[in-house]
């Protein structure tokens, strides 16, 4: 299976692609820039994508790793309609962007989470997102989106899954 | 805390992963410059080959010194700092050749085949060898390397230490750190038609990268158009390496008449940037048997590094504001920054403040154990209050005074007399000693005297009803943007959807400085209410007649334009149109220039500061005997900023700076060997994680400033300048042991 599904699509990586990062062929490849490249040795988690449900730092993995799995980037997050999921809503709500950098990252981290746990406490949430650095905020309010987030989803029986595989929506 | 609410203009482009940073922009054609690397730390006799990296497979080109139309160096006050090194090498950041290819990939293996030769000299690595009479001499602009001298003198320290019952001298240390921006510095470059050079890039302040790739380039300001993109973080660090990059990338696009894309990975990022100057910090104190501080002498050397960047500024905040916000008859100063041939230190969010607040925040304490008075009231007995005079003798009667004020909030709100009693004091039965500790302090708002200080606001009102709005101040991640925004909206009773920043130009709006000092919201939003006025004037003269009354009887609320009484009314829409009827551009200008200052060179002494923001930082924490680690437990910061305009916003720079700060007492410090950076990533210099945070609290306290024509100060340094000495004094009064240097590292033997 030479296929890797992007965001819900299907691509065929070339021979040469193959031997790229992931975030690499995510970034000049598929032109999926919200994927950050922050230190490119898996320390920062701005490059942080998730793959079958869980968090990967797409610096550190080839695509060649990656075929035949379900790759979900910032970009898949929102609805097919472009309103926002409910994380990235949260995000913005809480207060918890400032350059925005960690964002895509810290979005991610946080899917991946409330795919694994609905209901994360806070000390799970900080641990959760230990991977992913954010310089400007003090996590604090990012803390409070995940809360937030994970809140909302259960209060209004939303989906966690993101939005590109919302096909019904 | 339950967040409120945050507005963004940016944040659904952030969340969405649609915000555009430098590296995220590509251009059909475009080149990949990369930088190549002197490789000594002082030598002389630079030569560099390029011939195998010309033939290397892409490459299109490498340039050197001898390419350079205009001048290879620049800085921002000595213009010494290298874009591109001739012949004498100062720093391991020093750049020596750019390297052009089709791809990065061929331009990162025609670099390596660069060869750089040199005669290396004995480098100068630390302040002690830099002070020494016969060290080499670093600067190649003066004979010396004490490169900054500033002083301050008011009264008479030695008379005054004869009366008092407590002297203590002591020495403090702090750390080399860096900004760690998660985002390095990277610029494109496009080259347009009519000769002008487009930059995109990853920088803090658009006038100087345009003053910097102006002079590399030898052309007029007007040939660089510099454009503000999303930026990833900056905390002071993103002006003058992150304008050399675009600069570099600038001079690419005008040899080869391609787009050129440079773009920093975090080795050479920590290689090459200006870091936070460490400190050494000498006081000796006299105080009465009652807790009066009566005299201080200060010694402080900075290590500026191979070259002189902001150092000037930022040893001249240390010195203004040279024992915290405490009123002492008699203080002495001496402050110097010392070149070395360390990789040069410069702006970090706090610029010489968090430095002298460890150490003068720390000597409180230290006095109050000694003379076993309680430490909140020996900062109540010193701290100024309104009408007091500051060390540099300026009189604070033009603004609240709010030092008291904030210091009992946070007293209250975190409980700290009972908690103090609680503390462990080097003395527990289980593994774990507890500790509270607080520190104050007060921050001149904006430059001061260290420079001009002015911004300008442009208002461009269209015919729909919309309006178009840019200031000089520039959006690092801080929310500057939105800021400005709410402040336009409240001041023209408007909807704040009306209301669009326009994408800022170095070629529209003019040159209002840097986006630094905490000086975004005070003077971008006072800049703003300038214009505001002129837009005012202008649309009140000419719909006055249509609201049947005189112009100065025409106000503006509820998204509409009022006449007397209510009567009568005009939409936006309504209001844009009946101008253009009138044939009146809906436009203004306004300019805002900060409150005069002044200072005397010779003594130190002035109104160094239009006006001060307060602030107070308690911390809770433990100690585990065992091992000496340290857990954060609570921290609650009070500030006041004025008026808050963004309160999501506003929280958010609390909680980052005192982050930064937890950094800068626990975990940061940027090392070199032999003047090489040993870290050269995330798993070598380590920055504060989710997990290593506790809940914290931020108390907003609201002064409106009449130096602010929004009532607004700021907040970006403040919250980070002063958790540090409250973590050493919670760590004193956990374990007995007193930190008097950064980062804090603690003995399990020390403990038991």
């Amino acid at each position: 299976m030479n296929t890797l599904t992007i965001n819900g699509a299907d691509y065929e990586p070339s021979d040469e692609e193959l031997g790229l990062t992931l975030m690499r062929y995510l970034r000049e490849k598929r032109f999926l820039r919200g994927t950050k490249n922050g230190c490119e040795q898996g320390l920062c988690g701005t490059c942080t994508v998730v793959v079958d449900g869980k968090p990967l730092r797409s610096c550190r993995s080839s695509v060649e790793k990656n075929l035949g799995k379900s790759i979900i980037t910032i970009e898949g997050m929102e609805y097919p309609d472009g309103s926002l999921h409910p994380i990235q809503r949260a995000f913005l709500d809480s207060g918890a962007v400032q350059c925005g950098f960690c964002t895509p990252g810290m979005v991610m981290s946080s899917y991946a989470l409330l795919l694994r746990e609905p209901a994360p406490d806070r000390e799970a949430i900080r641990k959760a997102l230990r991977g992913n650095l954010c310089r400007c905020t003090g996590y604090q309010q990012i803390v409070d989106a995940v809360e937030l987030a994970s809140r909302i989803m259960r209060e209004q029986d939303l989906p966690v899954e993101a939005g590109c595989l919302a096909h019904d929506r | 805390m339950t967040a409120e609410k945050a507005f963004r203009n940016d944040g659904y482009a952030k969340v969405s992963g649609r915000a555009a940073y430098a590296d995220d922009f590509s251009v059909a054609g475009m080149l990949h410059m990369v930088p190549v690397y002197a490789e000594y730390v002082s030598a002389k006799n630079l030569r560099v080959h390029t011939e195998a990296a010309l033939a290397s497979p892409g490459c299109v080109r490498v340039i050197t010194a001898k390419d350079v139309p205009g001048r290879t160096h620049f800085g921002q006050i000595e213009k010494d700092y290298p874009i591109i090194a001739v012949d004498r090498v100062r720093s391991y950041g020093d750049v020596c050749a750019l390297v052009l290819a089709e791809t990065r990939d061929q331009a990162l293996a025609a670099a390596a085949l660069v060869r750089v030769e040199a005669e290396p000299l004995k480098p100068v690595l630390t302040v002690e060898e830099a002070l020494n009479p016969y060290a080499p001499v670093v600067p190649g602009y003066g004979d010396t390397n004490i490169v900054v001298e500033h002083k301050l003198r008011k009264g008479d320290p030695d008379a005054a230490f004869a009366g008092c019952e407590l002297i203590l001298e002591e020495e403090f240390h702090t750390q080399t750190i860096e900004q760690a921006y998660l985002e390095p510095e990277a610029a494109l470059c496009v080259p347009r038609h009519d000769g002008v050079i487009e930059v995109y890039g990853s920088m803090q302040h658009p006038f100087s990268t345009r003053r910097f790739s102006a002079a590399l380039l030898g052309e007029p300001l007007s040939n660089i158009e510099v454009y503000t993109i999303a930026v990833g973080g900056g905390f002071g660090g993103k002006d003058d390496t992150a304008a050399c990059v675009c600069a570099r990338a600038a001079l690419g696009a005008r040899l080869t008449g391609r787009p050129v894309k440079m773009t920093y990975d975090r080795a050479w990022s920590f290689r090459e940037s200006y870091k936070r100057h460490p400190y050494t910090l000498k006081y000796k104190v006299g105080v009465t048997s009652e807790g009066r501080v009566m005299a201080v002498k200060a010694t402080m050397y900075a290590d500026s590094g191979a070259y002189l960047s902001v150092s000037p500024w930022v040893t001249w905040r240390s010195t203004a504001q040279c024992f915290g916000p405490y009123s002492v008859d008699n203080v002495h100063a001496d402050v110097y920054a010392v070149a070395t041939n360390n990789i040069f230190n410069g702006a970090m969010r706090g610029f010489g403040a968090p430095q002298v607040n460890f150490a003068v925040e720390s000597l409180m304490d230290m006095i109050a154990a000694e003379l076993k008075i309680h430490p909140l009231g020996l900062r109540r007995i010193n701290m100024v209050k309104q009408d007091s005079l500051t060390v540099t003798g300026q009189k604070l009667d033009k603004h609240v005074v709010s030092m008291e004020e904030v210091m009992n909030r946070v007293v209250h709100d975190i409980g700290y007399r009972k908690k103090y009693e609680q503390c462990s004091f080097g003395k527990a039965e289980g593994d774990e000693l507890y500790g509270i500790g607080l520190a104050i302090s007060y921050r001149g708002a904006s430059l001061g005297a260290e420079g001009m200080d002015f911004c300008s606001c442009i208002l461009n009102g269209q015919y729909d009803g919309s309006l178009l709005l840019e200031t000089g101040i520039h959006e690092n991640g801080q929310g500057s943007e939105s800021a400005m925004i709410l402040i336009l909206a409240e001041a023209l009773g408007c909807d704040q959807k009306r209301i669009r920043y326009r994408r800022p130009s170095t070629s529209n709006v003019p040159d209002s400085g840097t986006t630094v000092a905490t000086r975004g919201t005070i003077m971008g939003g006072s800049a703003v209410m300038a214009a505001v006025a002129e837009f005012k004037a202008l649309l009140s003269a000419h719909l006055a007649e249509r609201l049947r009354c005189k112009p100065d009887e025409v106000n503006f609320h509820d998204d509409k334009i009022w006449g007397l009484n209510y009567e009568y009314s005009l939409s936006w829409e309504e209001a844009m149109r009946e101008l253009y009827l009138q044939r009146v551009t809906p436009y203004a200008f306004g300019s805002f220039k900060a409150p005069d200052v002044s200072w005397d060179d010779t003594n130190g002494q002035g109104d160094a500061y239009f006006t001060f923001v307060y602030s107070c930082q308690a911390v809770e924490l433990s100690v585990e005997k065992k091992t000496g680690k340290v857990k954060l437990l609570n921290i609650v910061a009070a500030h006041d900023i004025g008026k808050a305009i963004n309160r999501a916003m506003l929280l958010g720079q609390i909680y980052g700076g005192i982050t930064q700060a937890v950094g800068m007492a626990l975990m940061e410090d940027f090392k070199l060997e032999e003047g090489k950076p040993v870290a050269h990533n995330f798993d070598g210099y380590i920055l504060p994680r989710s997990t290593d945070l506790p809940p914290m609290t931020g108390i907003i306290v609201e002064n409106h400033d009449p130096a602010s024509l929004t009532g607004a100060k700021g907040i970006g340094e403040p919250a980070i300048e002063l958790l540090a000495p409250a973590i050493a004094n919670a760590v004193y009064n956990a374990t007995g042991i007193r930190a008097k240097s950064l980062p804090i590292k603690l003995n399990p033997e020390d403990l038991a």
